[in-house]
């Protein structure tokens, strides 16, 4: 609906991130960029070849990366830092918290591998805890991007934007859900496809796992809303209400533990202000392993069959 | 600000300072002691003797800035600050209450004059340097000067920190180590060794200036050897007393986190009035 179109298409976020971040350099000299030994993999190496006097590798030294970041914010810089999603928000979770949040300095963390479609590298690489550890932080903003044209706008409109940040973006390719150029607006989700009996809210891999979903659900007799929720925190608790007074039954999908996350997010919302059932999809099973990203999505039930089973429980939970 | 060159004038302002600071810290009926009377001079010899500094920012361009990593010695960088009225003095009186100024350690949004949060140890340097790399950026010719407690130099971020000070060659960073040998469960040496601290921070690629951190003349002489370093960070390894100039706090871990109470105010100022 709305013009947005299905696609098999696949394309990267972080290759999305790392040219928006070269183009964003080329007009704004104010933003610097710092990574800690993997910008090749998080992207930012673009960047820091053709601005090299902006970018600062820090090692690997993720909590100094953080602070010194705050330090350039506190100068009026707009640093951007990337690492891998575990490290910025395990490793350096005090360096966020009190250089950055405390004082709300204009920091800009964007991860790259998060969730469990990491893969091979296993259970140590596997960011399945970043959303609920960064979700917790005043001040901060959290953004998941459900495809590589969405990562572009994010990324332009943090840029532009005063205040923390967090990004999380992926390893692998994630099919193409929106047109380029397409805008992007902080705190807001948007609906994907309309229906009427259950609402399945998601962010990024999940949202194309949850519109296959949705499809497997109307042959049920099942009419599925599937709302992309891109910005976890501020969560858009308008939309959410709204769902949740016209389907009256909700299912969450995130590549992410059920503890905290989105899942975590929609659940306060509605327990505090219009109480329904609320299903969640999620990584429930501690932590990860090695293999291939689908086959991961699969093994820890975080894919469409998981989405129309959770569906049909909240359906038949309705109050 | 002006600044002064003068010893005399500069050891009378860090008592009266010293005076400030217990008092504060009686009024708060909490906070930390030692460390704040140990840093004191350090502060005194920077704000009124060396940093090129405004509360007016009116040198904005090519200012000289301030991190105070042990964030804990709060009150002796309010007591600076209030002096050179970044703020009234009368904010004094409200260290740590509900919705003051001042909070228990620096806190950048609600105090003139503080640059960053701090009082999680170990973030200041890396805060300095990011400071710093913008100003050579920018082509500012500021340093950025910051206070470390040598206990502090147990967390891991410092030595992170002390290498990208040393990697990116900022001689636009002077660190300034507040070795009192003492932290809040005991002597630093018996709690985990720092040692050897000069040779350490060598080792990272510092030029490290040693002295006795309550030496006026030394800590000014110190500065301009730090300023004057090119190519690299400097670090004054300024050996000092927890709880100076008040005799019954000097070298006790135990005025780590306690304020002085009234009758030990009392005393204290006694000492350190004229007579």
């Amino acid at each position: 609906m709305n013009g947005v179109t299905r696609s098999v298409e696949k394309k990267s976020l972080r290759d999305a991130y790392g040219a928006t971040l070269l183009e964003l350099g080329d007009s704004n000299k104010n933003i610097v960029v710092l990574d800690a030994d993997l910008s090749s993999s998080t992207r930012t190496s673009k960047f820091a070849k053709k601005h090299a006097d902006r970018f600062f590798n820090m090692g690997v030294a993720e909590q100094d990366m953080i602070s010194t970041a705050a330090g350039f914010a506190a100068a009026g810089k707009i640093p951007f830092v990337s690492t891998f999603a575990i490290f910025a928000t395990g490793r350096a979770w005090d360096q966020v918290r009190q250089s950055v949040c405390l004082s709300g300095m204009n920091v800009k963390i964007v991860a790259s591998h998060g969730g469990i479609t990491v893969g091979e590298d296993g259970p140590t690489h596997q960011a399945l805890e970043d959303i609920t550890l960064m979700r917790v932080l005043p001040n901060l903003t959290v953004i998941v991007p459900a495809d590589a044209h969405e990562t572009s706008a994010v990324i332009k409109k943090v840029a532009e934007t005063d205040g923390p940040f967090y990004v999380r973006t992926s390893r692998d390719k994630f099919p193409v859900l929106f047109d380029e150029g397409q805008p992007f607006e902080i705190g807001k989700g948007t609906v994907m496809r309309d229906g009427s009996d259950v609402t399945i809210i998601a962010c990024g891999v999940m949202v194309s796992k949850a519109l296959t979903a949705a499809e497997i659900l109307l042959a049920d007799g099942i009419s599925a809303v599937v709302i992309n929720m891109p910005t976890i925190k501020p969560i858009d608790e308008d939309l959410i209400l709204k769902m949740a007074e016209t389907t009256g039954a909700i299912v969450t999908a995130e590549e992410h533990s059920v503890i905290g996350g989105l899942g975590g997010a929609v659940a306060e919302v509605v327990s505090e202000k219009r109480p329904c059932p609320v299903v969640k999809v999620g990584m429930k099973s501690g932590f990860g392993k090695s293999g291939k990203p689908e086959e991961l999505l699969n093994a820890y039930n975080m894919n469409s069959a998981a989405i129309v089973e959770a569906s049909l429980r909240a359906v038949s939970m309705k109050l | 600000m002006k600044l002064t060159n003068d010893v005399e004038e500069l050891n009378k302002i860090a008592r009266e300072l010293r005076i400030d600071i217990l008092t504060m810290l009686n009024k708060a009926v909490s906070g930390h002691s030692g460390g704040s009377l140990s840093a004191i001079d350090i502060l005194t010899a920077l704000y009124f003797g060396r940093m090129k500094h405004d509360p007016a920012m009116s040198v904005e361009e090519d200012r000289d800035k301030f991190v105070l990593s042990k964030g804990h010695g709060a009150p002796a960088l309010y007591a600076v600050l209030a002096k050179c009225a970044y703020f009234e003095r009368s904010q004094l009186n409200s260290l740590r209450k509900l919705n003051a100024m001042l909070s228990g350690h620096p806190f950048s949004p609600s105090t003139p004059g503080v640059e960053v949060s701090t009082g999680s140890l170990g973030q200041g340097l890396s805060m300095a340097n990011g400071m710093a790399l913008a100003n050579k950026l920018d082509g500012k010719k500021g340093h950025v000067f910051c206070m470390m407690g040598d206990g502090e130099n147990q967390e891991g971020q410092v030595w992170e920190a002390a290498m990208t000070s040393a990697h990116y060659g900022l001689d636009n960073v002077v660190a300034i180590l507040d070795h009192n040998g003492l932290q809040i469960d005991g002597a630093v040496s018996d709690i985990m060794g720092v040692e050897p601290l000069d040779k350490k921070w060598a080792a990272f690629g510092w030029e490290v200036i040693e002295i006795d951190g309550h030496d006026m003349a030394a800590i000014l002489d110190a500065i301009d050897r730090a300023l004057a370093v090119k190519g690299k960070p400097a670090l004054i390894l300024a050996h000092t007393v927890k709880g100076k100039g008040v005799s019954f706090m000097e070298n006790k871990a135990e005025y780590h986190g306690v304020p002085p109470s009234d009758d030990e105010l009392k005393i204290a100022l006694e000492e350190l009035l004229p007579a």
